[in-house]
């Protein structure tokens, strides 16, 4: 006897049609899985054999030979996610379940050995590629059901196999399930926290307007990491069309939070400086991993004390930075992901970290200073738009009045992108172009520098709501250009 | 002849040699010393010598008490820049960034004056006062402590290069004579002997910078302090100097006015009245852009946006954070 049902496997950020074929027939009896299946997926024979018999349904396999084929046969078939599916099309082949039934839902989910069934990642990705696929109704667990449906699907929240074969049996209604909606937002840290700062935080809401990369200097303890987590707070808000995007992402890397599973709040990653260049942009020798570029996507990249991370893993983020996306070679071909976000750095001015703090004393030598130096290429320190010196600040100035909140600086940014959006205004004034040849001539600016305090006054002018990029303007953008211990110039 | 013999014959032996030795082997030496095709290898490789003896060797540096045989001259500048009004500045080779700017400061307006600049090439001090000097399109001499034909360190080949477009680097030391710890000090009788002043920037207690101001002060030469933070290493020596018989380094001025020179008329300069505001800040000590921003009342964008027109007017300079007036 021959039963199907549909699943789907994760291929990158994608959903591949899978059918699942289960055949008994009377030979020796044993359980055997075709079709490119990975370990865990191997071992869904013991755990559909146990499943089965916990949740006091027949287990065919003890007179019968059972078959079960992962089709396409060529592709390969990773994960836990294929339990419930292979345990239905069993059920169905040995008419415990209608295969008609059956053959109009899809199904993804883990088996414990007591038949409860297990959460996994990518159930969105999943219940989209059902949509494609025609079916409209999925089983899920019931803890990823809401993830589901967001995919525009009904999900079929089961905790049980034996629920879900009550439910195809026609015995048992579920409840239907609604997709969460992403107007509660979370509240991350708030800019009114920092005091002080007053040049980092107008870099930060720079950063934020003009979607820039942002490099902050400084000696430690000085609030580098505090200003930085505050950016995905002052950024416009997630499109829904971009909260999708990235709860994808997060749903496939099985990183969403249970109770919320539509991520409203703009990622913030925090790779710790010994991540691999795997770790950083993705790929990896075993199965094919997200990297911590592509999990910041439409949020911010954190990179604390840059100069301590391996310089070929840094070297790796100049794709994503140019061109939004990472491609990672794989024996299968070439996997691509989104990895479109704003990358924050901080770093020391020298190896002892005495540099900017006006009470300590810098005791690097100066082979020691050029070494630090090299560490950081010229090419990835000119992906930073903004570079800010944040020097220790005095003890007078931390009792000084709290800063802004957040939600004020995010009104003036959302305004200054829309702005920007109009690209036909902000015509460079005479004297502006004037002031940044001068600067040319007088600094050590590259071209590609130059251009980016270019692109740096815009976004200044587009803040001011100003009718153009005036002098002013581009003498506040060559602030920020990187200071001469970091150039080497 | 003799002079350059025994500039051969000191790198052949590796010694520090002043006068003839009395021994067989030199005299030896000399009687077999070809003087014609030594100075033919030098000018192949665009070197050339001055001789002791000669008119052309600085009478500065002839006054001293044990001048070398004579110097090995490298660059484009004229021999005649060594006879020119001089001032040394030395300092420590791991600086502080006051320190650093100090340096470039004073060898920019005392190059901008008219005086030729002279340092060792080193890292630190000695690199910025020839940097300086060049921003003000002046003339720098950088002395070597190692062979004429090296660029000690490495790491200044480039800087190296540039005080050669106008400048002169000479040495005592023939070509192929390795760098070697007692050398430099013997380097800086030279410097001190070529300059009617010494200016030391930063300096420990017991710093290589020291040797060249007690040369200077043993041949009666003018000798200046930067005075510095007294609970800073760096500036143990030369606030040590000062106790002494150093005078103190205020301005370019102090030195014009040692020397008996007229400093150049500063061109005024046309700053908006935010930038003059923060300049007179900074006046008053370096400080933070926050610190800044708080003291004048300006908002972030005006405050940077002055900044930079300082930086690009050379009156302010920014380094670590904090931003000093510079000039």
């Amino acid at each position: 006897m021959l039963a199907r049902t549909v699943t789907h496997a994760l291929v990158g950020l994608d959903a591949r049609r899978v059918e699942v074929e289960a055949h008994l027939q009377g030979a020796v009896p044993g359980f055997a899985i075709v079709g490119l299946a990975d370990r865990a997926c191997q071992e869904a024979k013991e755990r559909v054999r146990s499943g089965i018999i916990s949740a006091e349904l027949e287990w065919p396999g003890g007179r019968k030979r059972i078959t079960v084929n992962l089709a396409p046969a060529a592709l390969r078939k990773e994960g836990s996610g294929f339990d419930l599916p292979i345990a239905l099309a069993v059920l169905a082949a040995s008419h415990q379940i209608p295969i008609p039934r059956l053959e109009e839902h899809a199904s993804v989910g883990e088996l414990a050995l007591d038949g409860r069934i297990r959460p996994v990642g990518g159930v969105l990705v999943a219940a989209e590629g059902a949509r494609r696929a025609g079916l409209d109704r999925m089983l899920c667990a019931a803890e990823t059901a809401p993830e589901a449906a967001l995919a525009g699907i009904d999900p079929v929240p089961v905790r049980h196999l034996a629920d879900a074969v009550a439910y195809l049996r026609g015995e048992l209604e579920l409840p239907a399930v609604v997709a969460p909606n992403g107007h509660s937002p979370v509240s991350g840290p708030d800019l009114a926290d920092v005091r002080g700062q007053e040049r980092a935080r107008r870099a930060l809401e720079l950063a934020a307007a003009g979607g820039h990369n942002l490099l902050l200097a400084g000696p430690p303890g000085t609030g580098k990491t505090m200003l930085a987590r505050r950016l995905p707070g002052i950024l416009p808000p997630l499109t829904d069309e971009e909260t999708l995007e990235v709860t994808r992402i997060h749903s496939v890397a099985g990183l969403l939070p249970r109770d919320r599973p539509l991520v409203t709040v703009r990622p913030f990653r925090h790779p710790h400086h010994s991540a691999s260049m795997a770790a950083l942009v993705g790929g990896g020798v075993s199965g094919l991993r997200l990297g911590e570029a592509t999990l910041a996507h439409r949020g911010v990249l954190f990179l604390d004390e840059l100069v301590e991370f391996a310089r070929p893993a840094l070297e790796a983020l100049r794709q994503p930075l140019e061109d939004g996306l990472v491609s990672v070679a794989r024996v299968e071909g070439r996997a691509v992901f989104p990895a479109r976000f704003q990358l924050v750095g901080t770093m020391n001015m020298c190896p002892c970290g005495a540099r900017g703090d006006p009470a300590a004393e810098c005791s690097c030598s100066p082979q020691r200073l050029a070494s630090f130096r090299d560490k950081l290429s010229r090419a990835l320190l000119d992906r930073f738009d903004l570079v800010v010196a944040v020097p220790r600040a005095r003890a007078a100035e931390l009792a000084g009045h709290p800063g802004e909140a957040s939600a004020l600086v995010q009104q003036r940014v959302v305004a200054a992108r829309s702005r920007l959006g109009n690209a036909c205004r902000l015509e460079r004034t005479h004297e502006a172009s004037a002031l940044l040849d001068r600067a040319v001539e007088r600094l050590p600016l590259s071209g590609r520098g130059r251009a980016r305090v270019a692109r740096v006054a815009r976004t200044i002018a587009a803040l001011a709501d100003a009718d153009g990029v005036a002098t002013e303007h581009m003498a506040e953008a060559l602030a920020y250009r990187a200071p001469r211990e970091l150039s080497g110039a | 002849m003799s002079e350059l013999a025994l500039a051969a014959y000191a790198a052949e032996t590796g010694a520090h040699l002043v006068r003839p030795p009395r021994d067989g082997r030199w005299r030896a030496f000399s009687r077999n010393f070809d003087g014609g095709r030594f100075l033919a290898g030098l000018s192949e490789r665009g070197l050339r010598w001055i001789g002791r003896g000669e008119p052309a060797f600085p009478p500065l540096l002839a006054a001293i008490h044990d001048p070398p045989p004579g110097l090995f001259l490298r660059g484009g500048g004229d021999a005649e820049v060594l006879l020119r009004a001089a001032v040394a500045i030395v300092g420590a080779r791991s600086c502080s960034p006051y320190g650093s700017q100090v340096a470039r400061t004073c060898a920019r307006e005392l190059a901008a004056a008219g005086l030729v600049v002279i340092s060792g090439l080193a890292r630190g001090i000695d690199g910025e006062a020839h940097r300086g000097a060049l921003d003000a399109g002046g003339v720098t001499v950088a002395v070597l402590g190692c062979g004429i034909d090296r660029d000690y360190p490495a790491s200044h080949r480039e800087l190296a290069a540039r005080i050669c477009e106008r400048g002169l680097i000479v040495s005592e030391y023939a070509p192929d004579v390795e760098p070697a710890p007692w050398r430099f000090p013997a380097r800086n009788r030279i410097v001190a002997g070529l300059a009617r002043a010494t200016v030391v920037v930063e300096a420990r207690e017991r710093s290589g910078a020291l040797i060249t101001a007690d040369f200077a002060l043993e041949e009666g030469r003018e000798v200046f302090a930067v005075p510095g933070e007294i609970t800073s290493a760096l500036s143990a020596g030369t606030n040590a100097l000062l106790g002494l018989a150093a005078s103190p380094y205020t301005s370019a001025q102090d030195v014009l006015d040692a020397l008996g020179l007229e400093a150049p008329r500063r061109p005024v300069l046309e700053l908006g009245a935010e930038a003059e505001l923060v300049l007179g800040r900074l006046r008053q000590f370096a400080a933070g852009a926050d610190e800044l921003q708080r003291s004048t009342g300006l908002d972030a964008g005006a405050l940077a946006a002055a900044l930079t027109e300082l930086e690009l007017a050379g009156a302010a300079v920014q380094e670590g954070g904090l931003f000093r007036a510079s000039g």
